[in-house]
């Protein structure tokens, strides 16, 4: 019997050949915290290594700060404080305030690479999974024991797969397939279960459109997504300063004769333009079928789609149009690289022009608890990838779930807006 | 014996604590905050040896474990639930929340008295006189329960580590 990606990642990490459904102590090569999640997980690993413990491995551990900057509250200028001290004490690489979102930094700066195992004291690590890593979210405490142990218990996952075959039809984009892919299996339709996904449609796309896909892979309860990795994979760790070469991944890919826990097959042509209503993801329906919701804000960002690529697609929509009157856009480059890459091809002052507000490299409004917040009976149209209560803000706000060209099209109109229309 | 507060499937971890409070890392001031957008008079009414009884996916999204630190300093005797999200599941074990895994929760309502006989893997309904089994932990994750959670499991394999 054959073997997943999954299950040979683990094979490698573990020390020994195993299969799912087995209990192993896997060594991690990578792990990121930043000034949310951080600040418990240091406390984890002092209260496991005392006050004058050593980290693991120095080299191997990234902080960065994205969820609350700059500061924001008192607070937040207290945990920034201490994770400081914490990176400079341990010799901890530290992107600080300026730099983005954590999980882009992580695959911009060439920290993962195919075949690692990487955790991240945040759910949407699962992203990193596009490169051919097993990534996965854990809590602050299992973020402690990492950083004492540099190893950490795992249940090796079944796999469930999507073949996904076909190309996407104009106006379509990796993040309306994602939400068709969760509207059709649910919250929690791949609990517990690492998520594949391969076929024609996916290795026909870049990095950037991979990325948005396995990082809503956690939408449908996913514990990762990954992709085998291929040219594009090698293209892109070429493009972030990593001598990566094809011919080191021939292992990295499941068996003919792997054993699956579900496989679906899914014809890409079919899928239009997709939204998730409010509260919860897996509420998919296409655009078409509820156009016309008013839209108070719409933002433009996040580690789902705050890339170069995704910027280009909604500014290409917005050159030369205004943002509707009533309704407020707000724009968020996932990293200061993606930010200057946009800048220096005058997609900001596309989006200025347009009446956008442009905003500094952070998550934004998608944590709900910095700025971008929406008031009670205020919708979002938003491009991040959760629409719980409470998530941009007031709790009796509604987050509406779309891609970067549905809701650069929405905020032209000021309501919910089918981009086919437009294209 | 306690009190089941009963909700519904995919309670998400914006529900159980939102984002806005992640700067605290204060477990007794979290608590005040816990379910407060869907059911403001639970932080309010909880008491000890309570239980939080709910469907299936709980504790879906984020990986803060705010949210099952909030929920234990509410004093809250266990989380019974038919299905967890796996990263939730994971920290309730780590410190020291018990995340019940039983079938039968469709069975019990708001205000049921429960109490759990963890000899017989059995939920006790002293206001419908009925019984439900749950599903014991694994092996490997009762060593990590026994030693008292990942922070004492981790604690002893640092002192082999050299």
């Amino acid at each position: 019997m054959g073997k997943t990606l999954t299950e040979k990642i683990f094979s490698r990490a573990s020390g020994k050949e195993v299969k799912a459904g087995e209990y192993v102590f896997a060594k991690i090569d990578r792990a990121m915290i930043h000034d949310i999640t951080g600040p418990l997980a240091i406390k984890a690993f002092k209260e496991i290594a005392g006050n004058d413990g050593k980290v693991w491995d120095n080299k191997k551990i990234i902080i960065a700060f994205d969820h609350q900057v700059p500061a924001d509250s008192i607070n937040a200028a207290e945990n920034h404080k201490m994770l400081r001290k914490f990176a400079e004490e341990q010799k901890i690489l530290n992107y600080d305030v300026y730099e983005g979102i954590a999980h882009q930094i992580m695959v911009e700066k060439g920290h993962v690479l195919p075949g690692m195992v990487v955790v991240g004291a945040d759910s949407h690590t699962c992203m990193y999974g596009a490169l051919g890593a097993f990534a996965t979210g854990i809590g602050s405490t299992d973020m402690g024991a990492v950083f004492a142990l540099g190893k950490l218990w795992f249940r090796v996952p079944e796999t469930i797969r999507f073949d996904i075959e076909g190309k996407l039809q104009k106006g379509v984009y990796s993040k309306d397939l994602i939400l068709y892919l969760i509207g059709m299996v649910g919250a929690d339709g791949a609990n517990y279960k690492a998520v594949e996904f391969s076929g024609s449609t996916i290795r026909g796309m870049d990095m950037s459109q991979r990325f948005t896909i396995t990082n809503m892979a956690i939408e449908m309860g996913g514990k990762s997504g990954i992709i085998e990795p291929d040219r594009e994979t090698e293209r892109y760790l070429k493009d972030a300063g990593i001598d990566a070469n094809i011919e080191d991944w021939d292992w990295l890919k499941s068996d003919e004769d792997a054993e699956f826990f579900m496989r679906y097959e899914v014809n890409a042509d079919e899928i239009e333009p997709m939204v998730a209503l409010p509260h919860s993801v897996d509420n998919v329906k296409p655009v078409r079928e509820v156009e016309g919701i008013k839209a108070d804000q719409v933002f433009i960002g996040s580690c789902t789609n705050g890339r170069y690529e995704d910027l280009k697609i909604a500014a290409g929509i917005l050159k030369g149009e205004k943002v509707a009157k009533g309704t407020r856009l707000i724009v968020i480059p996932a990293s200061r690289s993606e930010y200057v890459k946009a800048l220096k091809d005058g997609l900001i002052d596309a989006f200025i022009e347009a009446g956008a507000i442009v905003e500094f490299p952070s998550c934004g409004p998608c944590m709900g608890g910095s700025f971008g917040l929406i008031a009670s009976n205020e919708t979002s149209i938003s491009t991040s990838n959760r629409n719980f209560i409470g998530r941009q803000g007031s709790p009796e706000g509604k987050v509406y779930l779309v891609s970067p060209a549905t809701a650069a099209a929405t905020a032209i109109y000021g309501e919910l807006t089918d981009p086919r229309e437009i294209l | 014996m306690g009190r089941a507060w009963k909700f519904g499937d995919d309670i998400d971890t914006d529900v159980i604590i939102q984002g806005k409070y992640l700067v605290i890392n204060d477990p007794e001031e979290l608590a005040r905050h816990v379910f407060e957008n869907i059911r403001p008079e639970f932080p309010k009414n909880v008491k000890k040896g309570d239980f939080v009884v709910a469907g299936e996916n709980f504790g879906c999204g984020s990986s803060r474990e705010h949210a099952p630190i909030a929920l234990k300093a509410t004093g809250i005797e266990a989380v019974i639930a038919k299905s967890y999200a796996r990263i939730f599941f994971r920290n309730a074990v780590n410190i020291g929340l018990k995340a019940i895994e039983c079938r039968e929760t469709d069975r019990i309502d708001d205000g049921d008295e429960l109490e759990i006989d963890y000899s017989r893997n059995r939920i006790l309904n002293r206001t419908k006189n009925e019984e439900y089994s749950f599903t014991p932990l694994p092996d490997f994750l009762k060593r990590i329960l026994e030693s008292g959670g990942l922070v004492n499991f981790a604690r002893s394999m640092y002192g082999e580590r050299g």
